[in-house]
């Protein structure tokens, strides 16, 4: 069953060929049998999923079901679920048990879809390989020695390994794309304000975006169907109205044009990674794309302005974390300024504390107009760029990391090059653009991914894109041996 | 005296919605501690601020009723600070783009001078909750109940140059927002205070002299006493050749003094950033005229009708039109009548109507005699029918007992003898009783009518109608 994408296990409940109960009990015995291994949960919630799974089938007898309804899902710990724990992956928030549910959740419940758990994260999706959690590294199902990428690295190794149809994820500057390149699968970032941010545990609002890892584009529309639209409790939403992704995959191919740029393709790109690139730039052109070469002028600032503008936010919103009204609160407490010390001093991680540290430089006075507001200022240029590029061109294609999976503790002591690996994916984010990353060949035997970015609210035609490229290949139907 | 006080307040209105500023739980006053907190309030992961379109809507009027500029574009920002009744680590105000900057309003000195006030800003805010360290062994507790209420911080320029200017000034902003409907102003309650920056220079200087802030006075007696002391205070230190420190100081009402607060903005860099969970507020002109269109006489130009249409004095308009609903109900009254002057309504609601609301401490929508009631009163003091003394009987009546005036007047006798021929025997008998009076009075003692008048109307238990008996008994001493 686990071998099958979303969309066939859809058809196969629609068409009562299996039933919900079987579905989650399937995939919560692989969980059982793999996740010891991989740690892509911090959650499993056997007993609410069995029983969503048989209201799940009551529906489907019903006759008044919708395509998610009986799939096996699992969220981002980084979403508030009701009477479930929402740890984002931090100490701070180990006992934290949600009083309510995320915008997302809700809307994939209410579609039926049944919640197998919670995945493993990096600590407030500060991080590009999922090693920054409280609950231990999350291990790459491709090669247990290698990360599967990050924040979203639970979803992506969960997906990767069958243990979900698919699992939501939230992207910063990459944090959906980027695991999902490590890890074989497709990993779908909508348009700022596209889907809700109600529920989710804010890192940086300007630029968090929930999205989908899932085999495939096709299975990508399915969730971001139920996912995406206007949430009155989120003031960034955007009201545009959803269209339907679905149906808009099975529209005709037309001629397109494909800008790639070069400034992607420096130094740093692993050769095998860049090989695969080419090679898929050539599947669209043998679909009948044109390729064009485009210079975007200052994406390459992207990686400095992100950390300047995202740990500013953070360190904001990291602030309500104070031991006073939820989680971590530190014991034997003599006076307030210990309380807040030592609850956050205990509670966060080491990439946490750095990045609070530096968002509150960049905020501070003497230094504010120097950092935060010349990053801004960047960050108008760098989305300038991506608006010029989309007048002449309608996607930009390339490459969505600079290699493919490096190892458990490889980039720990060294910071920068572990921001460098978001380097191709932060400008999406900051020009808040939709953006995705789908399965395209493999380098040294392991996958990598090539990133599609697309305008604002492009969503149905990147997914048509993606959905033809993979009509085209196989890459997406490659498994880890041990997990096939 | 040498010196010259500098002062500019910062009036915090508490804005009359019924939910808040970013979430929907309930603004009413006096629940039980955190049980009008939802999790927008409490600071939750995950949750998000929603602005409430009333406040913009409430800050728009005052914008506009203080010729303030209505900015098309502002900015909510994010302001930074640990504390425990500041649930997310962050209060969301406005910074660099208020809402309503740059106008103006009037205030009426004692002596008469108008002197106009500079409006810097007026800009939305959320309140924080409230720390209570009482009856809590060795913790503190804390109400989120107030955290997220709305707040318009309404900022002047340092225009005012005493404790009574400065008075004057809150008085006049408290009974704008009351007209504006935009605030209860009610100060015991939080609705309405004020910090005050207070500085002193020596007269003819230009600069301004290092200020202190005095925090949180919510009462328009504590503000000027405040700012009293704190003159005081500065005067002293300069004269011994000391220097004043930038500091917030707190006023200590029982002691009458002010001194340094420990305060929980101690060096604080607020480290200031738009809010990014929140889009620029953004306003159409055509809200704006909406609202323009929609707002109801300002004081002001109410005092200045009632001068004109009442033919009162410019004091008497004043102190009727200090509060709406007393300016409401002396138009009530007035519009009742069409006999009675407009001027007697008016002593009626500052004397009699005042008074008995002071001694039992009621507001005037607490009256116990209607405005058309007063008008009826005012009315048969008017045509005669009871003199002004004996309707402070039948107005105490009225209020305790109820019921109704003619009723009163009738059952209680106290109707005002009119008739020339009982009013004639009345003079006759008390002339004939007082032959001693009498003879002083043909002597050429003018001031013996006095004591006639006493003695009629005392014979006539207050009831005769002064004005006959005067005319009457002049006719029979002239005789």
């Amino acid at each position: 069953m686990h071998d099958r994408t979303l969309a066939l296990l859809a058809d196969d409940l629609a068409a009562r060929r299996v039933s919900a109960v079987e579905l989650t009990e399937h995939f919560l015995q692989r969980i059982e049998q793999f996740d010891a291994q991989l740690n892509a949960f911090v959650t499993v919630t056997r007993d609410e999923a069995l029983a969503q799974a048989a209201v799940a089938d009551k529906r489907l007898a019903a006759g008044n079901a919708t395509p998610l309804t009986g799939i096996p899902i699992a969220h981002k710990d980084i979403f508030c679920t009701q009477g479930v724990k929402t740890s984002c992956g931090s100490k701070i928030l180990d006992n934290f048990i949600s009083p309510y549910d995320a915008t997302v959740v809700s809307r994939l419940r209410d579609a039926g879809a049944v919640m197998l758990g919670k995945t493993n994260m990096d600590e407030f999706a500060m991080g590009s390989s999922s090693e920054t959690s409280f609950y231990g590294a999350v291990r790459n199902p491709w090669d247990h020695e290698l990360v599967p990428g990050g924040s979203s690295g639970g979803s992506a190794a969960a997906v990767a390994a069958r243990m979900v149809c698919g699992a939501t994820g939230t992207d910063t500057g990459g944090s959906i794309r980027q695991p999902a390149s490590l890890s074989g699968i497709t990993g779908f970032k909508p348009t700022y304000g596209r889907v809700s941010r109600y529920g989710m545990v804010a890192f940086a609002s300007s630029l968090d975006q929930a999205g989908t890892l899932t085999r495939t584009a096709e299975d990508a529309a399915l969730m971001m169907q139920v996912m995406a639209g206007f949430d009155e409790r989120d003031s960034t939403a955007l009201t545009d109205p959803v269209p339907a992704f679905s149906s808009a995959l099975e529209t005709p191919w037309q001629t397109i044009t494909i800008g790639v740029p070069e400034n992607f393709f420096d130094d740093g790109l692993d050769e095998g990674s860049a090989q695969a690139i080419r090679d898929a730039l050539r599947v669209f052109e043998r679909l009948g794309a044109t390729i064009k070469d485009v210079h975007l002028e200052h994406v390459h600032l992207s990686v400095p302005v992100y950390y300047v503008v995202a740990s500013a936010e953070a360190s904001s919103n990291l602030s309500r974390f104070d031991g006073v009204r939820y989680g971590h609160r530190a014991e034997n407490i003599d006076n307030l300024t210990e309380l807040y010390m030592r609850t956050r001093g205990e509670g966060f991680g080491a990439e946490v504390k750095r990045r609070i540290l530096t968002g509150t430089y960049v905020l501070s006075a003497g230094y504010y107009d120097a950092y935060y507001l010349q990053a801004q200022k960047v960050r108008q240029l760098i989305s300038d760029d991506f608006a010029r590029a989309f007048a002449d061109v309608d996607f930009l294609m390339g490459p969505t990391t600079p290699t493919p999976a490096f190892g458990i503790g490889q980039k720990m002591d060294d910071p920068i090059q572990m921001y460098l690996n978001d380097i191709y994916t932060i400008g999406a984010n900051l020009a808040g653009l939709p953006a995705l990353s789908v399965p395209c060949g493999f380098s040294g035997g392991l996958p990598v991914g090539l990133q599609l970015i697309g305008a604002h609210l492009s969503e149905p035609a990147l997914l048509k894109v993606a959905h033809y490229f993979q009509l085209e290949t196989d890459w997406h139907t490659r498994v880890p041996a041990a997990y096939a | 005296m040498k010196w010259e006080v500098v002062i500019g307040l910062e009036i915090h209105t508490q804005l009359a919605t019924a939910s808040k500023i970013f979430s929907g739980a309930s603004t009413t006053y006096g629940a039980p501690p955190n049980s009008q907190a939802c999790l927008v309030d409490l600071g939750y992961p995950g949750i998000l601020p929603v602005l409430n379109e009333q406040v913009v809507r409430m800050a728009i009027k005052f914008g506009l009723a203080t010729n303030c500029k209505i900015s098309r574009r502002s900015v909510f920002a994010r302001k930074n600070y640990f504390y425990p009744d500041l649930p997310k680590g962050y209060q969301i105000s406005q910074y660099e783009l208020p809402i309503v900057s740059g106008g103006h309003i009037d205030i009426v000195l004692d002596d008469g001078e108008i002197k106009t006030i500079r409006i810097t800003r007026a800009h939305l805010e959320e309140d924080a909750g409230k720390s209570l360290h009482e009856n809590f062994h060795g913790a503190s507790g804390i109400d989120l109940n107030r955290a997220g209420t709305p707040l318009l911080e309404i900022v002047s320029e340092p225009d005012l140059r005493s404790a009574m200017e400065a008075g004057i000034y809150m008085r006049k902003i408290h009974t704008l927002v009351r007209y504006l409907g935009i605030s209860d102003g009610n100060m015991q309650e939080g609705s309405f205070r004020c910090d005050a920056n207070v500085s002193i220079r020596l007269k003819g200087d230009k600069k301004l002299g290092t200020r202190t802030e005095l925090k949180n006075l919510n009462s328009f007696r504590f503000v000027e006493k405040a700012i009293e002391i704190e003159v005081e205070r500065q005067i002293e230190i300069l004269e011994e050749g000391g220097h004043i420190v930038l500091e917030t100081r707190l006023y200590d009402s029982d002691r009458n003094e002010t001194r340094p607060m420990r305060s929980k903005e101690e060096a604080n860099d607020y480290r200031y950033f738009p809010d990014p969970d929140l889009l620029p507020l953004v306003i159409e002109d055509a809200l704006v005229d909406e609202l323009k269109d929609s707002l109801p006489e300002l004081p002001d130009a109410k005092r200045v009708r009632f001068v004109k249409e009442y033919e009162l004095s410019d004091y008497d308009a004043g102190v009727l039109t200090a509060n709406l609903e007393t300016a409401d109900y002396y138009e009530e009254a007035v519009r009742s009548t069409t006999v009675a002057s407009p001027k007697l309504v008016a002593n009626w609601v500052q004397g009699e109507l005042a008074a008995a609301l002071n001694r039992d401490g009621l507001d005037i929508a607490e009256a116990k005699v209607a405005s058309a009631e007063l008008g009826l009163l005012a009315e048969r003091i008017e045509d005669g029918t009871v003199s002004g003394k004996l309707a402070k009987e039948v107005f105490e009546r009225l209020w305790h007992d109820g019921g109704s005036i003619d009723d009163i007047i009738e059952q209680r006798g106290l109707k005002q003898i009119s008739d020339s021929g009982t009013i004639e025997k009345l003079v006759d008998d008390v002339l004939a009783q007082n032959p001693t009076q009498l003879e002083q009075f043909r002597g050429g003692n003018e001031k013996v009518i006095g004591f006639f008048v006493g003695q009629i109307m005392k014979a006539s238990d207050g009831k005769a109608n002064p004005k006959q008996v005067n005319a009457i008994l002049r006719k029979k001493l002239n005789e």
